[in-house]
């Protein structure tokens, strides 16, 4: 048998086949974005459609909505590989289970978080959001968004092996969100008052470099625990 | 080497400690004098697991869980698979997702693999479930060849062995409580 060890082809096998099974699945893309919209759009209706006032709400709304719709997609992230045993086969490899995992966090933000920080424009014209406040959205999305991925990934790791670990693992991750929704709300708050946001984005492209190189080892010792 | 007995003695933990996925309450497993927990890797590269659940995505076909578990464990994935397909009696089910086929052909999907490795240490947890006659003596022609070319296995069976292995042994574990 020929052997032909290369870490590329193990990351783009695993982000292949979670792609290839969302495509096949389409609710799974979709329905975290139906869920993002809906909770947008019952915003200007329960406060009432005042510009002004939802102009000023809009950056919290669409962080708020983008967490929770990303909790929504985490629990699916090991759940399938868990059940029918495939996370067992890929401890087993010979490759380093936390490659592995960080293939599988992309493929998951790519599913869930990409879809989110396209839709963005749309989302800022049903709350009255100016065009300096949308960029800075866009930007804290896009540096904000793996960081959930990465964090979540955490919980999902570790309640995965649970019957019912839905709710246990916002428990355990949405307090860890916190820091990301204070600094992202601050960088859209700062730009809307057309003052230099970069020290927050730079805050937030600092968390993401520490999950990127931390968090894959979290996630790892965690299956590992739930596979046991 | 055979794990026997009844149900609920133990026989899947023990291999499931024995693989490395579950930490024994007391004592070491060791594979070439080395412990698996400190050196897993090297472990791995020479270890097959096939357990209860087998690792074969229900919503992919047969060719894409074979060609993604290459990939996954390293091997070269160029190669044709056909031929192996054909033998194992798949040939014609490769584009289907695999949840559409029984649950004898799932099995099969699964044991693919012991065609496509070089391991040493293979570790089967109850191999022929769902198997029919002829698989199940066309599994046993493949553990012959792999105990040939000085491979060892680990597994458990709750069936018969058909075939005579030479150095067969069998361990039994009792149900306590």
């Amino acid at each position: 048998m020929l052997r032909k060890h290369s870490y590329l082809q193990l990351f783009t096998a695993v982000c292949k086949k979670d792609l290839q099974l969302a495509f096949r699945q389409r609710a799974e893309i979709v329905n975290p974005l139906l869920f993002f919209l809906i909770v947008i759009t019952l915003f200007p209706l329960a406060i009432g459609p005042e510009p002004g006032l939802l102009a000023r709400m809009a950056p919290g709304i669409i962080w708020v909505a983008a967490l929770l719709s990303t909790m929504l997609g985490l629990d699916k992230i090991f759940r399938d590989d868990f059940h029918d045993g495939s996370l067992e086969q890929l401890i087993a490899s010979s490759y380093p289970l936390p490659l592995t995992v960080l293939a599988k966090v992309c493929a998951h933000w790519v599913i869930t978080g990409l879809p989110l920080v396209l839709m963005t424009p749309l989302f800022a014209l049903l709350l009255n959001l100016d065009s300096q406040s949308l960029v800075a959205t866009v930007f804290t999305l896009l540096l904000g968004t793996p960081l959930l991925s990465f964090i979540g990934a955490i919980g999902a790791g570790l309640t995965v092996g649970l019957q019912k670990g839905g709710i246990l693992m916002s428990l355990l991750v949405l307090p860890l969100y916190i820091p990301v929704l204070i600094f992202a709300t601050s960088a859209i708050d700062t730009s809307s008052m057309s003052l230099d946001y970069s020290g927050q984005l730079a805050i937030l492209g600092a968390m993401l470099v520490v999950a990127v190189m931390s968090a894959p080892i979290a996630i790892s010792s965690a299956l590992k625990v739930s596979v046991s | 080497m055979q794990l026997a007995g009844p149900n609920g003695a133990g026989k899947t933990s023990l291999l499931r400690i024995i693989a490395g996925f579950a930490a024994p309450d007391e004592g070491d497993i060791f594979w070439r004098e080395k412990s698996i927990t400190k050196s897993y890797d090297e472990f791995a590269r020479e270890l097959l697991f096939i357990g209860h659940k087998t690792g074969v995505n229900a919503q992919l076909t047969a060719l894409e869980n074979v060609r993604f578990w290459l990939q996954i464990q390293g091997y070269s994935n160029e190669q044709d698979l056909y031929p192996l397909l054909a033998s194992i009696g798949l040939v014609g089910l490769e584009d289907v997702p695999v949840r559409t086929l029984s649950a004898g052909q799932q099995r099969r999907v699964a044991l693919l693999r012991l065609w496509l490795n070089d391991a040493k240490l293979w570790i089967l947890d109850e191999p022929f479930t769902a198997l029919d006659k002829s698989g199940v003596a066309f599994l046993q022609d493949r553990f012959t060849s792999h105990l040939e070319n000085g491979g060892a296995i680990l597994l458990t069976t709750h069936q018969d062995l058909t075939t005579h292995f030479n150095d067969l042994q069998t361990v039994t574990l009792e149900y306590r409580h």
